[in-house]
């Protein structure tokens, strides 16, 4: 019995608590590239960068604060940070949107021409955050580290095995939760969120009920800025911060909204879950869970490699994009 | 001076012409139906006058104010509705925020408004919560014509509004439609049934190649023999 209790705490602490903080971080990142492709109607390839834009405005802004001595201890200084990188991200968002999707939009381009230019932009953003913070992993984090430490949980319970819960983790889980509820909320009962989701649905029939494209626009990329600053500083406090992880967040956050059905911000949750939960469980190495039921397995029982991870992400789209292209939730066709 | 009119249309989608000098004009608490053969420009003529093709030539007016500068979303503002033939309702959203998209540009409240679609259709009423991609072909067409009744507009355009349903349903939008009118709309519709769409016209456009072939009222265009045989089959 107890071997048993060790070894489902084991799991929680090494697979399920980690899936669920990096599932939490995916789903507010791929809501905001379903967003923007359910109203802009492209895969925005920059939104990776954006995340990492809007958490180096609020890195910044954080040091800055730690430097005259401002904090809410024992909550990280970043949380008192983030609106001003979510302001930044916006308008950084708009901007762009202004200076080069506008233009592509006016001309009706085809998708693939407005992704090409989000590419373009992902380059963009990607030199201004490395030209302004530079390449490196920069620190940010600070405030408790541990809400149940390990040793806290085993004095509790008399088990061998501790179950950790640090506090990025418990921040992220609850600040996402409470930004889907947010967003849900305003996407159905708001005004303007009906009008986005009917701008979505039908963009003629939008137009002739005199929905203005251009405030729908505006407000997607104000949402979509906001939703990846605050995944990118959850990850950034969770993990740590360094441009080039943002990059290659972007694999996971697509295969996310795609495997949840592109366009359906529900899909984009539970993509999120479903990428993070695969990637923890296949790289996850099952020696000591299994010697709790009694084997004795010789090597780490690991399915891959951590540094491989990235290629579950790619597996799940391959797959999804071949056996069923509209997803969980029935979303677009990219 | 009718109501609504479109004088000597002349246009198309950029190519060549498709209207050549089209006339169409509508009162209030009226039935105008245009018919024709395929290719006619029935569907261009009623496009043209709710602005979503340039017109090379004529112009149209709306209670003696020309609007021929006019886009389709100020033409809604200015008291037109519009149903197009196809995708006409969004699909995603329940019957309820359909209509309430339909009167996205009021300020005030549309309660009323919504009450009344809801007495004209009752059966959206029962289904108001249900996504309107899950309702029969009938029924969304009510949706749609409820979308466009939301602004409360003084004309009604409808696109083939029975592409597609079968005759009894049919029948029963041809009824709405009737009570529609009686509110005083002025209604301009395109009809494929082109027989039982005269039968409820106060007037009738029979277009051939982008202009008018007859135009009488529709009991007298059912009557005229030459009509008979060229366009309703006998």
């Amino acid at each position: 019995m107890t071997d048993f209790l060790n070894a489902i705490v084991l799991f929680a602490n090494f697979v399920f608590v980690p899936g669920l903080a990096y599932g939490a971080q995916l789903a507010l990142g791929a809501l905001g590239v379903t967003l923007v492709f359910g109203i802009l109607r492209f895969a925005n390839f920059a939104h990776g960068d954006l995340m990492a834009f809007g958490a180096m405005v609020t890195i910044l802004v954080t040091w800055w604060l730690q430097s005259i001595g401002v904090g809410i201890d024992p909550l990280p200084t970043a949380l008192l940070a983030l609106p001003v990188g979510m302001a930044g991200a916006v308008a950084l968002a708009l901007l762009t949107d202004r200076w080069v999707f506008r233009f592509y939009r006016r001309r009706k381009a085809a998708p693939i021409v407005m992704v090409m230019a989000s590419v373009g932009v992902m380059f963009m953003y990607n030199g201004l955050v490395r030209f302004i913070i530079g390449p490196d992993d920069q620190r940010f984090a600070d405030g408790a580290r541990f809400v149940v430490s390990a040793r806290d949980f085993r004095d509790m319970t008399g088990l061998d095995e501790g179950l950790v819960i640090r506090q990025p983790v418990l921040i992220t889980i609850i600040v996402a939760f409470a930004v889907v509820a947010a967003l849900f909320w305003f996407l159905q009962r708001s005004r303007m969120g009906k009008a986005m989701r009917a701008y979505s649905d039908n963009e003629d029939l939008a137009l002739l009920s005199g929905i203005n494209p251009e405030k729908v626009v505006a407000v997607t990329w104000v949402i979509a800025a906001s939703l990846a600053t605050i995944a990118g500083v959850l990850y950034g406090l969770d993990k740590s911060f360094k441009p080039f992880t943002y990059f290659q967040l972007l694999l996971p956050i697509f295969a996310a909204a795609i495997v949840g059905g592109i366009g359906q911000p529900i899909g984009a949750i539970a993509g999120g879950f479903v990428v993070a939960f695969s990637e923890v469980t296949i790289t996850y190495a099952y020696k000591r869970f299994l010697e709790y039921f009694g084997f004795q397995p010789e090597g780490l029982v690991q399915l891959l490699s951590v540094e491989y991870k990235f290629a579950v992400s790619f597996v799940i789209l391959v797959l999804v994009l071949l056996a069923r292209p509209t997803g969980i939730f029935r979303g677009r066709v990219l | 001076m009718s109501f609504l009119r479109g004088e000597a249309m002349t246009g198309g989608y950029g190519g060549a012409d498709i209207l050549h000098g089209c006339d169409i004009s509508v009162e209030r608490g009226e039935i105008a139906v245009i018919v024709g053969p395929n290719g006619a420009g029935k569907s261009t003529a009623m496009k043209a006058m709710f602005g979503m093709l340039g017109l090379r030539e004529g112009r149209v007016t709306l209670d003696d104010t020309d609007i021929t500068a006019l886009t389709p979303q100020d033409r809604v503002r200015a008291g037109m509705g519009f149903v197009p033939q196809n995708n006409n309702v969004f699909v995603t959203m329940t019957v309820q925020e359909n209509l309430e998209m339909g009167a996205y540009i009021r300020d005030d409240d549309f309660q009323a408004t919504m009450e009344q679609v809801f007495e004209l259709f009752p059966v959206l009423k029962e289904k108001r919560r249900q996504p309107a991609g899950e309702l029969s072909g009938g029924q969304r067409q009510q949706v749609a014509v409820g979308r466009a009744l939301m602004t409360q507009p003084s004309v009604l355009m409808l696109d083939e509004p029975t592409a597609g349903v079968s005759p009894i349903v049919m029948d029963e939008l041809f009824d709405r439609i009737l009570e529609v009118a009686a509110t005083g709309i002025a209604i301009l519709m395109v009809e494929q049934n082109a027989r039982q769409a005269l039968n409820i016209a106060d007037r009738g456009y029979v277009l051939v190649q982008g202009s008018n072939r007859f135009t009488d009222t529709g009991e007298a265009l059912l009557a005229n023999p030459e009509v008979r045989a060229s366009f309703l089959g006998g």
